[in-house]
């Protein structure tokens, strides 16, 4: 992974002095609320409905065991124990106090680790693949290109003050597990008929009130010109994006009111400018970059003790099938560490798991740890043969669920429990399905789908582009529960429909049950799921089974 | 239908740990719901909200929080949002609910 050079190292140390001073100054009164509070969200600190909340960024979602071990350490230390991972591969704290945040900064830095630009209407954390470097239809590990857009939007003193925030994610593989499509812009790595690597640039994604699919204004970039054409793409955004409503200044308003070819004319006679200004990567970034993400020493073990124990031991073999990808090393698996244990909280871990997490890693998995949007954990580079030792540690921490891409693989914003914006719980309706679904053992009989469940209109957990999307809004004071089908958010993205009528928080599980019935009936054989079954017979039949006669939804 | 009549508390987040906090019956910020001062009427509630400005070193972000009528002077939250500042998550034993 990428290592802080000392330029690094000397910038981060900087901005947590700086934040310190800024601290003192607002527990002394020397700085109003309305001084401090862009200087604290410029250092991912919020204040939610119970405390504050310390945002951490996970860059591309990489980390190592180090690095986990000291969030471990800060959850032990100034939080409750725990941290919560999210949509955006970061973490969150959601319990620390004024005072000791400079310090939990300080601590972060210690690993090569910070909390900047996790807010504000900046360049956020650049999201990628959570199987890069190890996904086995990969194409080129995507954190090179996220790394060099890491460091070119750190600090850029030309975007620092957008129109609004602003969310790049990258793919390495067709196969798109960064939702690219969905973000301001989505960087899809591609090869042209001549073999060239390159890149297919979407613009104006993006999920909130306004959903849309990113749109293409390049089928295939040159490599050497991502950070100009990106530029350019920033350039015109940052003229020509609303600053007069908040609700409009994303770039896919841009987008949706220039109208895409118009708005591609911009970006290309912008880049004819930023690529002529643009000086090229400097040959010893770039070597540091490229060797940064080289592929681990692999091992050559036989992977006899995997093959033994998936014959001998059905609980593994279950976890095994459900929990681990192809590898694009023979003999290697990638492992999804679930953080959606039965009645659990989606995302959260506590500091004993992320210190088994952090073991496992270095005992087994060439240091390498992973975070994904689904909010779980992924150990990219595990032997077959360590499989067995690994899975007996996971399930010993309370991490052994067998359900990745199952129906108790949610994703869940933290929602009214804890945000300040959220009109509605998620976690607790999240942790009902999982309980009721368990319930009914119905799990691996439903198979594959996604379900998503946001707290508000903004949309962090993705409710969209689930196979059914819920989003939890606010009727006279009273949590009321939309739900959207036919969501997508892979590479063949599309935003869910509505089905109809909200639900009282007491009629969603019920209304959810009937649904899932209606699809194991309505369905042509369990190979067909959730998203295909739906786009085959359309809203009608699922409609019904949410809402049959005499049932009395509330609107 | 006639439109309900509620009564309010003023509440805010605490500057440094930035738990719930609500204005007592003497005029100071307690981390106690159930010692939060009901207001009957918007008007009184609503001038006083404008005297707390002056404990911006204190706490951070004012407001009015609607609170049920009743025979009860105590806070009865009326939004869902207010009821869990009150305990704290759901999904924890934290917040209020710990410290109590």
């Amino acid at each position: 992974m990428y290592i802080y050079n000392e330029f690094d190292h000397t910038f981060v140390r900087s901005r947590v002095k700086e934040f310190r001073s800024q601290v003192e100054r607002r527990i002394s009164g020397a700085l109003t609320e309305d001084e401090f509070k862009p200087l604290r969200l410029k250092n991912g600190l919020y204040l939610q409905l119970h405390a504050y909340m310390l945002r951490v960024a996970i860059p591309y979602g990489t980390l190592n065991s180090r690095q986990m071990r000291q969030l471990a350490y800060i959850a032990d230390t100034w939080d409750k124990g725990y941290g919560h991972f999210t949509t955006r591969q970061n973490i969150q704290f959601n319990w620390p106090r004024l005072a000791d945040v400079p310090d939990i900064l300080d601590t972060l830095a210690d690993v090569s680790m910070h909390a900047i630009q996790t807010s504000g209407n900046c360049i956020r954390n650049v999201t990628a693949d959570h199987f890069a470097g190890a996904a086995a239809d990969e194409i080129e590990d995507p954190r090179k290109t996220a790394e060099l857009l890491r460091q070119w939007s750190t600090d850029h003193p030309e975007f620092q003050y957008l129109p609004r925030k602003f969310k790049i994610a990258v793919t390495g593989s067709p196969n798109d597990r960064a939702v690219t499509r969905a973000h301001d812009i989505g960087i899809r790595t591609i090869t042209n008929q001549n073999g060239d690597i390159g890149y297919e640039i979407t613009i104006g994604g993006g999920l909130g009130r306004t959903p849309m699919i990113g749109k293409v204004v390049r089928d295939y970039l040159p490599k050497d010109d991502l950070l100009p054409y990106i530029e350019a793409i920033l350039r015109v955004y940052n003229l020509y994006g609303r600053r007069d409503n908040k609700y409009k200044a994303r770039i896919k308003i841009l987008v949706h009111e220039t109208g895409v070819e118009t708005l591609k004319n911009q970006i290309e006679e912008e880049f004819v400018t930023s690529r002529a200004n643009f000086p090229g990567i400097e040959p010893t970034l770039a070597k540091t970059i490229h060797d940064s993400f080289l592929p681990p020493k692999y091992l050559s073990e036989s992977s006899s003790s995997f093959d033994n124990k998936v014959s001998l031991d059905p609980v593994f073999r279950d976890w095994a099938v459900t929990n681990t990808a192809p590898h694009r090393k023979p003999g290697y698996t990638i492992v999804t560490v679930s953080l959606k244990p039965i009645g659990g909280t989606p995302g959260d871990a506590n500091s004993t798991q992320m210190n088994t997490i952090a073991d496992i890693a270095e005992q087994h998995g060439h240091d390498e740890i992973r975070i994904s949007h689904e909010q779980n954990i992924i150990l990219p580079h595990i032997p077959l043969s360590r499989l067995p030792e690994v899975y007996t540690k996971l399930n010993y921490a309370g991490l052994g669920a067998a359900n990745a891409g199952l129906i108790s693989d949610i994703i869940a914003c933290p929602g009214m429990d804890y945000c300040a914006l959220a009109t509605a719980r998620s976690i607790p309706v999240a942790q009902e399905i999982t309980r009721r679904f368990d319930e009914l053992r119905l799990e691996k009989k439903i198979g594959s789908i996604k379900i998503k469940i946001s707290g508000c209109i903004n949309a962090c957990g993705h409710h969209h582009v689930g196979d059914i999307g819920i989003l939890g809004l606010d009727r006279a004071g009273v949590e009321n529960y939309q739900v959207t089908l036919g969501g997508d958010a892979s590479e063949n993205a599309r935003i869910g429909e509505r089905a109809g009528p909200g639900f009282s928080y007491e009629n969603l599980i019920p209304a959810l049950e009937r649904l899932l019935e209606a699809y194991l009936k309505l369905r042509l054989n369990d190979k067909e799921v959730f998203g295909q079954c739906y786009r085959r017979l359309g809203s009608e039949p699922f409609r019904r089974a949410l809402y049959p006669k005499n049932f009395s939804a509330t609107a | 239908m006639p439109q309900k009549n509620y009564h309010w508390v003023i509440t805010s987040n605490h500057l440094l740990e930035g738990d719930a906090i609500w204005l007592d019956h003497y005029g100071n910020w307690t981390k106690q719901p159930e010692s939060a001062r009901v207001f009957f009427e918007k008007n009184d509630a609503e001038k006083m909200l404008q005297n707390v400005d002056k404990d911006r070193h204190i706490h951070v972000g004012a407001y009015l929080a609607e609170s049920e009528t009743g025979d009860s002077q105590s806070f009865q939250p009326l939004h869902t949002r207010e009821k869990i500042r009150t305990v704290g998550p759901s999904n924890y034993f934290h917040g209020k609910q710990a410290n109590q």
